[in-house]
C-alpha cells in the first residue's frame, strides 16, 4: 500500500512540476513583455517597472525566474488580472468552486437516472426495455452539451419560464461568499428568507446541471448495463440460482456488490469528462465559473489570467485522477498490478 | 427475476418521487417571485469605468453612477427640458450675466455606508470642492484618478469660471470670466455632479484619495453596495432621501454585454429593464404583452462627414454632390427599420434651435454626376467611407450603411471602399484625419443646442476629436460663440439659424437621421423614463 501511495504521489509531483513548468514558459510564448504577462501591469512608470522586474527576478537567470514563480505561486500571488486589476488567486478559486459544485451536482444526477436505468437494462438484456433505454442513451450521448443546454434555454426558460436562464441566484439576494458552494453558503449565512434563497438557487442549478447531466448518465447507463449483464451473466451467480435463492436474494447478495465494485472507477473518472463539459455549458448559462472565466479572458486576451486558470483546472483535475486512482487500487487489489499484488 | 423488477421499479420510482421534489421546488416561478426580496434588477450593457461621471463620458458609466448616486445643483425637466432646481432650490444671475448665486438646499442627507458616516448634511463646502477637483490644478484632489475631466474641459467649463466662493452655509457664488448662457445647461448635465468634502478630507487622512471614484459617496436616491466586475453592480436604497423616492429597497446592476441575453433575461423576468434593445429586436419586444416599449425621438443625429481637409472633398461643390447621389430615404428604411426621422441639420426636432424650413438635399443622382464631372471628379474616382464597428442608436448600421451609400456611388461612376476597425483604434486613426469620409454621429448631453454646434463643427473641436469633417470656417465659429452672448432664446436662435444655413451651404457634413431612443421594461415596473439628456434614471421606479 506504502509503495502504491508513495508511486502516485511521485506521479503527482512529477506532473505538477511539468505543468508549472510549462505554465511558466506561456509568459514567454504569448506575445509581448513577458513581465507584463506576468503581472498584468500595464502603462507603469519607469520606476515600477525596474521593481517588478526584480521582483520577479527578471533579470536572472530563466531557473531563478522560476524558482521566483513557484515561490509567487505558493504564497498565493498568481499576478493581477488585466481587465478586473484583480487578484487572480482569489478569483481563480472563486470561480472554480462554482465549477467544482456544478460538476459535482451534476454528477450525482448522473448517477441518480444512469444506475437504476442501467440496472434496468442490464436485468432486462435483449429486451424491448434494453433497446429502447439502448437507443435513447445513443441520442444522449450524441447530442452537443452546448446545443442540449440552448435548447433546454429555449423551451424551459423562454418559452415555458419554469427556470431562469442565467447565474447561480437571483442577484436580489446578497449572498455572502464563504465556501464557493452557493447551497451551503446561503445555509450558512444569516440573510433572510433562506428558505426562498435555497429555492432560488436550486431553480438556477437545475437546467446547467441537467444539461451536463444528460450526456454523463447515458455513460452511466451503459457501464452500469454492460458491468450487470457480465455479472448476471457470471457462474457465481447460475451457482447462487442453483443452490435455490430467489432472483431477489441473488441480486440483492451477490448481483448489486459485484455489478457496481467495476464500475465506481470507471464512473469516478467520469468527473473530468463532467468538468468540461461544465465548462463549456458556464458559458451558456452565465454560470460564473472557471469555464466562463476563461472564455471572457481569452476574448480580453487577458494572459495572466488564461495562464492561471489553466494551471488551475490542469492541477485539479491532474490531482483528482491521480488521487483517485490511487484510491482506487489501494482499495480495490484485483486492479493492482501483478507485483503489488503479491507484495 | 420479478422481484428484481420490482425492487427496480420502487428504486426508480423513489427516483422520480425525489426528482419531482426537486421540480416542485423549482417549476413554480409565480410562487418564488413573491417571495423574492424587493429590488430591481437592470440589464445593462457593460463594466462602469469609474462611479465617478466627471472622470469619464462614456454612457456607460454615466447610466451606473450620475442619477442613481449623487445629485447635481439643477436638473433639466425630463419633459419640458427646461432647467428645473436640484440641490439648488433657487439661484439668480448679476445683469452683466458674470456671476451666478445659488441657494442651496438644506438638510439633504449624504450616503450613510458601511466605510463612511457623514458627520454632516450637504452643504456650500461640499459645491466648492466638487467643482475645484476640475477647475483647479492646484487641488489636492485634481491629479487623483488620472486628472481628466473629459466633459468638463470638452466644453470649458473649467476655463470658464473664475471663481467660486462660499457666502454662507448654503449660499455660494460662481463668478464667470465671460458671460455664457449654456452655463446653467451645463450645470444640469449628468457630469455636473457633488461630490462630499467631508469623505474626501477622511479618505485624505488615511492616505486613499482614490477610493472617492471606487467607493464614491453622494446624495443620490442609492448608494453603492459593491461591484463586481464582469457580474453585477449592487446599490440599496437610500432612505433618508431628500425627493420622493420609489419603495425599491435595491437596485442591481445585472452586467450583461450581449444583447440577446439582455433580451432572453428580460423575457424571463430575471432583469426588470434592459439597456440597448437593438432594432432588430423591437419587434419581439413589441409582441410580447409581458413587455413594454416606449420610445421617444432622441436628441441626437446620425451623420456622413467629409474629410473637409482633403482635396476634393475641400471643394463645397463635390460635398454637395456625393449628398445628392445618396436616398436618404431608402437607407432610413434599410438601417433604422422606421425607427428615426431624416435629418435635415445637425439640430434634431426636439431642440428650440431646430428650424423648421432647414434645406434638405434630396436624391438626385443625375444632378449628382453633372456636379462631379464640373468639378474635376472623374468617373472612377475611389474614395473611402469610414464605418463604425459599434452600434449606436445615431446609427445602428454604419457597415450595412457604407454597403448601400457605395452603391449609390457607383451610380455616378465613384468606387467607394468601406474601412472599419476595432473601435478604439478607429477613433484614434480619425483623429489622425486618414479618412475621406466617415459614416459616424453624436448624441446630446444637455438640452442646449450648443452641444450639437459647438463639438461638432467648429475649429477648436478638430483638436479635441470631435469635429470629425475637420471643417473650420471663422465666420460659423464667430455665430456660435456670438448666440452664447445672449441669453435670450429668441436672440439665440437667430444665429443658430444662421449657422445652420452656413452649414447647409457648404455642407461638410450629410446628416442622415436623428434616432429615436427606446427603453424596454417589463409590465409590472413604474416609473421608467427616457432621458433624452443622457443617462437613465431609477429614483422613482417601483415594482410591486
Amino acid at each position: 500500500m506504502l509503495k502504491i501511495m508513495l508511486r502516485h504521489i511521485s506521479l503527482l509531483i512529477l506532473t505538477l512540476f511539468i505543468l508549472s513548468f510549462f505554465s511558466f514558459s506561456l509568459a514567454y510564448l504569448f506575445p509581448g513583455d513577458p513581465l507584463v504577462n506576468l503581472t498584468g501591469i500595464r502603462g507603469s512608470s519607469e520606476q515600477t517597472y525596474a521593481l517588478l522586474a526584480q521582483q520577479y527576478a527578471m533579470n536572472d537567470s530563466l531557473f531563478s525566474q522560476y524558482w521566483h514563480y513557484i515561490n509567487h505561486l505558493f504564497t498565493g500571488n498568481w499576478g493581477l488580472s488585466f481587465s478586473s486589476g484583480l487578484p487572480l488567486a482569489e478569483e481563480i478559486s472563486r470561480s472554480l468552486a462554482a465549477s467544482v459544485e456544478l460538476s459535482a451536482y451534476a454528477l450525482v444526477i448522473s448517477f441518480v437516472i444512469g444506475l437504476p436505468l442501467g440496472f434496468l437494462s442490464g436485468l432486462r438484456h435483449h429486451k424491448f426495455i434494453d433497446y429502447s433505454l439502448l437507443s435513447a442513451s445513443v441520442i444522449g450521448y450524441s447530442i452537443p452539451v452546448f446545443w442540449a443546454a440552448l435548447i433546454a434555454i429555449l423551451v424551459f426558460s423562454v418559452q415555458l419560464g419554469w427556470f431562469p436562464l442565467s447565474g447561480r441566484i437571483s442577484l436580489l439576494y446578497d449572498i455572502p461568499y464563504d465556501t464557493g458552494f452557493i447551497l451551503i453558503d446561503i445555509l450558512l449565512s444569516d440573510v433572510p428568507d433562506k428558505e426562498f434563497a435555497f429555492q432560488d438557487a436550486l431553480r438556477h442549478l437545475v437546467l446547467p446541471s441537467m444539461s451536463i447531466a444528460i450526456v454523463t448518465s447515458t455513460i452511466v447507463l451503459r457501464i452500469t448495463r454492460r458491468s450487470v449483464v457480465e455479472v448476471m451473466n457470471s457462474e457465481y451467480i447460475q451457482a447462487a440460482y442453483a443452490r435455490g435463492l430467489s432472483p431477489r436474494q441473488v441480486f440483492v447478495r451477490h448481483g448489486i456488490k459485484n455489478a457496481l465494485i467495476p464500475i465506481l472507477p470507471l464512473l469516478v473518472m467520469q468527473f473530468t469528462t463532467l468538468l468540461t463539459n461544465a465548462m463549456i455549458v458556464e458559458t451558456i448559462f452565465s454560470w460564473p465559473g472557471i469555464g466562463n472565466g476563461l472564455i471572457q479572458a481569452i476574448y480580453q486576451r487577458d494572459f495572466p489570467a488564461i495562464r492561471a486558470g489553466m494551471l488551475a483546472v490542469s492541477a485539479l483535475v491532474l490531482t483528482f485522477t491521480i488521487t483517485s486512482d490511487m484510491v482506487i487500487q489501494i482499495f480495490d487489489p484485483a486492479r493492482r498490478r501483478p507485483e503489488d499484488a503479491t507484495s | 427475476m420479478n422481484v428484481c423488477r420490482q425492487y427496480l421499479s420502487r428504486f426508480i420510482s423513489a427516483c422520480l418521487v425525489s426528482g419531482g421534489i426537486l421540480s416542485v421546488l423549482g417549476c413554480n416561478p409565480q410562487n418564488t417571485e413573491h417571495q423574492q426580496p424587493n429590488g430591481i434588477i437592470y440589464c445593462s450593457e457593460g463594466n462602469p469605468a469609474s462611479f465617478n461621471p466627471q472622470l469619464d463620458t462614456s454612457g456607460t458609466t454615466v447610466d451606473v453612477s450620475s442619477h442613481q448616486i449623487y445629485d447635481r445643483l439643477l436638473d433639466f425637466d425630463l419633459i419640458t427640458g427646461e432647467i428645473v432646481p436640484g440641490l439648488a432650490s433657487s439661484w439668480s444671475t448679476s445683469s452683466d450675466g458674470l456671476t451666478y448665486t445659488f441657494q442651496l438646499r438644506k438638510d439633504i442627507a449624504f450616503h450613510s455606508t458601511a466605510y463612511f458616516t457623514p458627520s454632516r448634511s450637504f452643504d456650500a463646502d461640499d459645491v466648492v470642492f466638487s467643482f475645484n477637483r476640475w477647475r483647479d490644478e492646484n487641488h489636492p484632489y485634481h491629479e487623483v484618478s488620472g486628472g481628466r475631466y473629459p466633459y468638463i474641459n470638452s466644453v470649458g467649463l473649467d476655463d470658464l469660471i473664475g471663481s467660486i466662493e462660499r457666502i454662507n452655509r448654503y449660499r455660494v457664488k460662481v463668478t464667470l470670466v465671460r458671460p455664457e448662457s449654456s452655463f446653467l445647461a451645463n450645470l444640469a448635465t449628468d457630469f455636473s455632479i457633488i461630490l462630499s468634502a467631508e469623505y474626501a478630507k477622511q479618505l485624505q487622512a488615511v492616505g486613499t484619495p482614490e477610493l472617492i471614484d471606487t467607493q464614491p459617496i453622494g446624495t443620490g436616491p442609492f448608494k453603492f453596495n459593491s461591484f463586481r466586475q464582469d457580474r453585477f453592480v449592487r446599490f440599496d436604497a437610500h432612505t433618508e432621501y431628500w425627493r420622493e423616492r420609489s419603495t425599491t429597497e435595491q437596485l442591481i446592476f445585472d452586467i450583461t454585454p450581449s444583447s440577446s441575453l439582455r433580451l432572453a433575461k428580460l423575457m424571463t423576468g430575471e432583469c426588470d429593464a434592459m439597456a440597448f434593445p437593438t432594432h432588430s429586436q423591437l419587434d419581439v419586444i413589441r409582441k410580447r404583452k409581458e413587455l413594454i416599449l416606449d420610445e421617444k425621438p432622441g436628441l441626437n443625429v446620425g451623420f456622413w462627414a467629409f474629410n473637409t481637409s482633403k482635396p476634393p472633398f475641400d471643394n463645397p461643390q463635390v460635398r454637395r454632390a456625393l449628398a445628392l447621389a445618396i436616398d436618404k430615404n431608402a437607407i432610413l428604411e434599410a438601417i433604422y427599420f422606421g425607427s428615426a426621422i431624416p435629418a435635415a441639420s445637425i439640430i434634431p426636432p426636439s431642440s428650440w434651435a431646430f428650424q423648421p424650413d432647414s434645406r434638405n438635399t434630396s436624391f438626385n443622382p443625375i444632378e449628382a454626376a453633372k456636379l462631379l464631372r464640373e468639378n474635376g471628379v472623374e468617373e472612377g474616382f475611389s474614395m473611402t467611407i469610414w464605418a463604425m464597428p459599434v452600434e449606436r442608436a445615431y446609427n445602428p448600421n454604419a457597415m450595412k450603411m457604407a454597403e448601400l451609400m457605395q452603391r449609390y456611388l457607383r451610380d455616378v461612376g465613384i468606387d467607394a471602399n468601406i474601412i472599419s476597425y476595432e473601435w478604439s483604434t478607429f477613433r484614434a486613426r480619425l483623429n489622425q484625419g486618414s479618412h475621406d469620409s466617415v459614416l459616424i454621429g453624436w448624441s446630446a448631453d444637455n438640452g442646449d443646442p450648443d452641444n450639437f454646434f459647438r463639438p461638432l463643427l467648429t475649429c477648436a473641436a478638430i483638436d479635441s476629436g470631435t469635429n470629425r469633417a475637420r471643417w473650420c470656417s471663422k465666420e460659423y465659429d464667430t455665430l456660435i460663440d456670438k448666440a452664447l452672448t445672449y441669453t435670450d432664446q429668441e436672440d439665440r436662435a437667430y444665429f443658430y439659424s444662421k449657422a445652420i444655413e452656413l452649414i447647409s451651404q457648404e455642407m461638410p457634413l450629410m446628416p442622415i437621421a436623428h434616432a429615436f431612443r427606446y427603453q424596454a421594461y417589463r409590465d409590472d415596473v413604474t416609473g421608467i423614463e427616457i432621458n433624452p439628456y443622457g443617462g437613465i434614471q431609477f429614483r422613482n421606479v417601483s415594482k410591486p
